[in-house]
């Protein structure tokens, strides 16, 4: 085991005084630590609790979703004019969530940044099960969605149409398809070298065998490096354009209508600023405590976190600058229903407390991470990343339900309330969404073993040695 | 450390790519094949009545014009089913002692009608009208096929909406002259034309234009059968 002299400044990395990984680990203690993870140490009685309640509010989703395709649409709240509600919101923000995950293993690995290997793996996952959680919200408000697939999907079928070309909403079928699939192949292909670890190293024959299949033979040879190194650049250079193009075709389901709320430019940057932020929220929620349980400090160090931390105050204030932009654009068009929807929004309406819900979660509190000490402490990171959270899903509520509940025509007015159905599918893809990283948890490797080995100083090939 | 893997799996795992994609596209396929299938559709199944009432008999054999019992074609929704009094014309005089025609006799006697089967049922949410497609030149046979020449009356066409359009989005390729709309034999004819597709498609356009059938743009919109 190499010991670490602090003076040694060759190797960039582990002396700075915030290092992507803290000193005296090996190549060998790395893969233990990791792998233990999911196989040597005993299942924590913890797991089977967090499990067992996510597992529970999991089943919720599962009844809220078969009472409303057995009753019908009409469970939920939602209907004329605030056509759009709960659905849409959630979808939304899972989508949103999902964003960071993208960011953290394409962008910044093209930029080369090596903090991301430590919370890539885990952001990857809660991309893809943000993505399940959210597929579900559009997939259900069509009410029939055994129907939906020539709603929406180009097939030959027996009417002889094809879907509209020029909806948002068909292109947000093709961002979101397109986004899943790269990423979950991106977090597949990342995931191989590490399956073949698990191979060599489970004990049971189920294990192997399922870890085997999993790991499609990979045996780490120079030519399956190579190959590996190839096509993981080539997946994150795919996967680049879809952090910017997913969201801003979200947002054109919106910019596109004619809605006075919606019908604005700065939608695409401000929804994939609103992406990112919420998404590096959700990382700091999940990591704080899962590197709190399982002891993961010394992979997932301060630095992650405060990194984190400043790409959630950058985004934070993209994302105010877009309610700000809202504001102006509604005065400066000199239009009375932008300057309306504008002033009901915010103190005229029946919903302003939920715009200044909005501003104070997402706009007002995060400022407090200009502080250092805030950004160091993990239980403040943790309180703000929840609150961002809250903001983020608000901001979606006022948007969608403040620009519909007040129509064009005051005859259709009407108040939007949720029902008990909207909030138990809700709290249900929460359920689902943390069931899905416990299960990830304990049979995957929850941070990239080998990556985390190349940022070992270990790995700096030294001039006397090359 | 012993394989846990037999050698073949190489070859497995291989296979299973291309097997994969294959097995999806033929699935999708067969998918496609079943929708537009008679299983599914309807088409060409001869369907059993209360009567097996013989359409080629009568049409063909005897040359009774479809009007004679479809009454209403030319100016409702619906072309109109016979009452038995329309059976009885004929039947008073003719066969009236058949015990073929027994329940046609009850009927007529307990003043009950006959419950048919239906064979031609367009969805719920499809408007259709008879009279607009006889008076715009749509033959009889056009869509229900020779009729004279069925013994069972079964749907000829799938019914499905493609089926629909393809007339709906030109329908020069299937419009005849009005007073040729009942004939069931009708084929264009133009000594000028090549074959019988160009014949038609210059008669189609000529009257496309002379009996004002609406623009196309009007015909696919999707009011116009889902009002």
């Amino acid at each position: 085991m190499a010991s670490i002299d602090p003076s040694q400044d060759d190797v960039g990395i582990h002396v700075t005084p915030y290092p992507v990984i803290e000193p005296g680990h090996t190549f060998g203690s790395v893969t233990d630590k990791i792998s233990s993870l999911t196989l040597k140490r005993r299942t924590p009685l913890g797991w089977f609790i967090g499990f067992g309640i996510s597992f529970a509010f999991a089943n919720i989703l599962l009844f809220a979703i078969a009472y409303l395709v057995l009753t019908g649409i009409g469970v939920w709240g939602n209907n004329i004019p605030v056509g759009w509600a709960f659905d849409i919101i959630n979808f939304v923000w899972w989508i949103g969530i999902g964003h960071a995950g993208t960011l953290i293993s394409a962008i910044l690995l093209l930029l080369r940044q090596s903090w991301r290997t430590s919370i890539n793996r885990f952001a990857e996952a809660m991309t893809l099960f943000a993505v399940s959680c959210a597929a579900i919200f559009p997939l259900f408000h069509t009410g029939r969605p055994w129907l939906a697939i020539y709603w929406l999907f180009p097939y030959p079928n027996t009417m002889n149409i094809w879907p509209n070309f020029r909806s948002p909403l068909m292109w947000d079928v093709f961002a979101v398809s397109t986004y899943a699939t790269v990423s979950a192949l991106f977090w597949y292909v990342g995931l191989i070298p590490d399956f073949a670890t698990l191979r060599d190293r489970a004990q049971s024959k189920p294990f192997k065998i399922a870890y085997g299949i999993l790991s499609m033979g990979w045996r780490g040879s120079a030519r399956h490096w190579a190959r590996y190194e190839k096509l993981y650049l080539l997946l994150a250079a795919l996967a680049t354009p879809l952090v910017l193009s997913v969201h801003t075709i979200v947002s054109f389901d919106f910019a596109v209508g004619i809605i006075p709320g919606w019908h604005a430019t700065i939608f695409p940057p401000y929804f994939v600023a609103g992406a990112i932020y919420a998404g590096f929220a959700m990382v700091l929620t999940l990591t704080i405590p899962l590197r709190k349980f399982y002891g993961l400090e010394d992979f997932i160090t301060m630095r992650h976190l405060r990194n984190s931390a400043k790409v959630m105050l950058a985004t934070g204030l993209i994302v105010a600058y877009g309610y700000m932009m809202e504001a102006f654009t509604a005065w400066y068009s000199a239009s009375e229903y932008e300057g309306f929807m504008m002033k009901n929004r915010i103190y005229g309406g029946p919903y302003w407390w939920a715009y200044w819900l909005l501003i104070s979660c997402n706009v007002l509190i995060p400022q407090v991470l200009w502080m250092k000490r805030a950004r160091h402490s993990t239980v403040v990171l943790w309180i703000i990343s929840l609150v961002v959270g809250v903001g983020m899903w608000l901001e979606r509520f006022v948007i969608i339900v403040t620009s519909l509940h007040r129509d064009f025509l005051p005859s259709s007015w009407a108040m939007y309330r949720p029902t008990i159905i909207d909030f138990a599918t809700l709290f249900g893809t929460i359920g689902m969404f943390v069931m899905l990283l416990f299960l990830f948890i304990r049979f995957l490797p929850v941070i990239s073993i080998f990556e985390m080995r190349t940022i070992l100083p270990q790995a700096e090939v030294k001039e006397e040695e090359a | 450390m012993p394989q846990i893997f037999h050698r073949s799996t190489n070859t497995l795992a291989k296979l299973s790519i291309f097997g994969g994609l294959f097995i999806l596209a033929f699935a999708a396929w067969c998918l496609a094949e079943i929708n537009r299938s008679s299983w599914n559709t309807g088409a060409f199944v001869e369907r059993e009545q209360p009567v097996q009432f013989s359409h080629k008999h009568h049409v063909g054999d005897d040359g009774i014009d479809c009007r004679y019992c479809h009454t209403s074609v030319e100016t409702s929704a619906w072309a109109g089913m016979p009452p038995t009094k329309t059976c009885m014309n004929c039947h008073a005089q003719i066969w009236n002692d058949s015990p073929y025609l027994e329940i046609v006799r009850t009927s007529w006697r307990t003043n009950k009608p006959i419950e048919w089967t239906r064979v031609h049922d367009l969805p719920d949410y499809v408007y259709f009208n008879h009279s607009i497609h006889v008076n715009k030149g749509v033959g009889c046979s056009t869509c229900h096929g020779r009729v004279d020449q069925m013994p069972i009356v079964y749907q000829y066409a799938s019914l499905q909406m493609e089926w629909c359009l393809q007339c709906h989005r030109d329908p020069a390729r299937y419009l005849r002259p009005r007073d040729q709309v009942f004939n069931m034999a009708w084929q264009a004819e133009n000594a000028a034309a090549e074959n019988k597709t160009e014949a038609q498609l210059a008669q189609g356009r000529q009257l496309f234009n002379a009996y004002h059938v609406r623009h196309k743009a009007i015909l696919q919109s999707c009011s116009t059968c889902h009002r």
